[in-house]
């Protein structure tokens, strides 16, 4: 698999990053290479491998359904840029 | 040309825990913004989501209840996307292993005809938090104390092929994760919602037609009219020579009308991977077992236990056992009254009726179980006639008080003294001479007339099989 130039630029606009044009080379070469070296490791015969999810060799422990969190909206809103009638404001959004 | 609409259904019904899908926060409804979010629901750093195992145990009853396969090993995994509702920047979800696979249930329209419906796949994730779009000064307000909320996505395969069958299938849905006790159901607070992907394809094609996908969905009468906007739609679009374009779409039920959200372009990429936060969630077949046990009765079993135990018709059965709640209203009056066809006939007539003309469900309404068994029991033994029973209905309703209280009140008690029965019948017969000759003529349909008469002189208080046995013999010895 290979990258172009609006590859970069996509997937920049999905990590909401803003990208230096002057780098834009660069970075297609570097994320190339790391992509080079997916395609090699895909070429291993995984098919008797079961698939890993995870790389702790365990199982999710479960919590007991019960309320344990008490409110400390004020502890947690004095950290907000903004609030107003206990809502954290952000810049508006629209559909 | 004749067209085949072909639809798939997403619900997203949120389960009825205490607390949080990965943190101790409730989940009760209409506390003040923000106090019901933690720091796990709010993303901040350093924070690890441990999995509710209430959630989980209902997400297996749901599983089994549909004849699915419950995943023995089942990953959780990040679905990225931004928005401010969304604190972490992605949403815990399953992707490729979810804990309930392929599963099938059988839906029923209401003209009886029934359809097998297969269900993908259920899986757990959490839910997002609210944005508020009225002005804060040109700022949109985010209440977070949803984030986090269990929620069980049910996909279906899209195997409806009218808005009918999609409305059936979401009420069966719907029925069933209230029977089973995992979520309230509540539609108006968005406990239960619906996302329905829409295409149509020639009749009698194989290859499916592009899709819309509806959302905002919260209402059974909202799906099937925003479904069968949508079938007209792009029937339309085809017929005129267009194509259809995969989109999402919003449906707007006061303007009736759905409109285009975002188009597959610019659709989000979610870039799913496995949640390293999170193990493999590990199923074992005891745990299942246990569920098992613990499972109560299902829909389908309870009305065939009602159509043996109580000896009723299939569709009344069915119309009993639509809700859990009818159900259970239906055994507790069984408990008290004998005759088994006349609560059916109460309760899918009167009552049903009055709740659905007051836009009340069960549980809130006005008439008891108990208060019910009582007006019933004096029709059972003739206190009252099936007629006036339904005038003290109306007074029960009204919280006038009990059946007896008010037979008493109002002296609704049946005549059941021949004598008066007797003397009323015989000026009836004397002021209806016309009719009389007419009875002498041959013409015995009007026994019905002297019955209706003789009722009405009675203010409705006459036994009526009294009144037609005592008119017949008048008439006939005359």
């Amino acid at each position: 698999m290979s990258l172009n130039s609006s590859d970069i630029e996509k997937i920049a606009q999905l990590a909401k990053l803003n990208i230096n044009q002057d780098k834009q080379a660069d970075y297609l070469k570097n994320l190339g290479n790391i992509l080079q070296l997916v395609d090699k490791m895909q070429t291993v015969d995984t098919d008797k491998i079961a698939p890993m999810a995870h790389p702790l060799d365990g199982m999710q422990r479960l919590r007991t359904d019960e309320v344990t969190e008490k409110n400390q909206r004020k502890v947690f809103q004095e950290i907000a840029p903004a609030t107003e009638a206990g809502l954290y404001l952000v810049p508006k959004v629209i559909e | 040309m004749e067209w085949e609409s072909v639809i798939g259904l997403e619900i997203h019904t949120q389960l009825a825990t205490k607390s949080k899908i990965f943190s101790g926060a409730s989940i009760a409804f209409g506390a003040e913004p923000n106090t019901q979010a933690c720091n796990i629901d709010l993303g901040m750093p350093g924070v690890l989501p441990v999995l509710n195992q209430q959630a989980v145990k209902m997400a297996i009853k749901f599983g089994l209840a549909v004849d699915a396969e419950i995943t023995p090993r089942s990953i959780f995994a990040r679905k990225n996307y931004f928005y401010p509702d969304l604190p972490k920047g992605y949403q815990i979800s399953q992707f490729e292993l979810p804990v309930v696979g392929k599963g099938i249930i059988e839906i029923e329209m209401t003209d009886g005809e029934k359809k097998l419906i297969n269900i993908t796949r259920a899986h757990l994730e959490e839910d997002a938090g609210k944005s508020l779009h009225e002005d804060f000064d040109g700022m949109t307000g985010i209440d977070l104390n949803r984030a986090g909320t269990p929620l069980l996505e049910i996909v279906s395969e899209p195997d409806m092929r009218s808005a009918k069958e999609a409305v059936a299938y979401m009420k069966k849905i719907h029925q069933i994760v209230k029977y089973i006790g995992i979520s309230d159901g509540n539609m108006q607070e968005g406990s239960f919602r619906c996302d329905a992907n829409v295409s149509v394809r020639p009749k009698g094609q194989e290859a499916l037609g592009t899709r819309a996908e509806l959302k905002n969905l919260n209402s059974f009468k909202f799906i099937e009219k925003a479904i069968n906007l949508e079938i007209e739609r792009q029937i339309d679009i085809i017929e005129s020579g267009g194509k259809i374009v995969q989109e999402t779409r919003l449906y707007d039920a006061d303007k009736h009308e759905t409109r285009s959200m975002r188009s597959k372009e610019e659709a989000n990429d979610y870039r799913y991977f496995p949640d390293p936060d999170l193990l493999p969630l590990v199923i074992e077949t005891e745990d299942i077992e246990d569920i098992k046990q613990q499972m109560p009765e299902l829909p389908n079993a309870k009305k065939l236990r009602f159509m043996e135990q109580f000896s009723l018709k299939e569709y009344d059965a069915y119309l009993l056992t639509s809700s859990i709640e009818l159900a259970d209203y239906y055994e507790k009056v069984k408990t008290q009254v004998n005759d088994a066809k006349l609560i059916a006939n109460w309760l899918i007539g009167e009552l049903s009726g009055a709740l659905n003309k007051n836009n009340l469900d069960v549980k809130q309404s006005p008439i008891s179980a108990d208060q019910l068994s009582e007006l019933l029991k004096r029709i059972e033994d003739k206190t009252i006639s099936g007629k006036i029973a339904k005038k003290v209905f109306e007074s029960i309703w009204n919280g006038e008080g009990n059946a007896d209280e008010i037979i008493e009140k109002q002296g609704l008690k049946q005549i059941t003294d021949t004598g008066a029965l007797e003397k009323m019948v015989d000026e009836i017969i004397a002021n209806n001479s016309k009719q009389v000759e007419q009875y002498k003529n041959g013409q015995t349909k009007l026994l019905g007339y002297f019955v209706g008469q003789a009722m009405k002189a009675s203010k409705g208080k006459g036994n009526p099989q009294e009144l037609n046995k005592i008119i017949k013999a008048k008439l006939d010895s005359l």
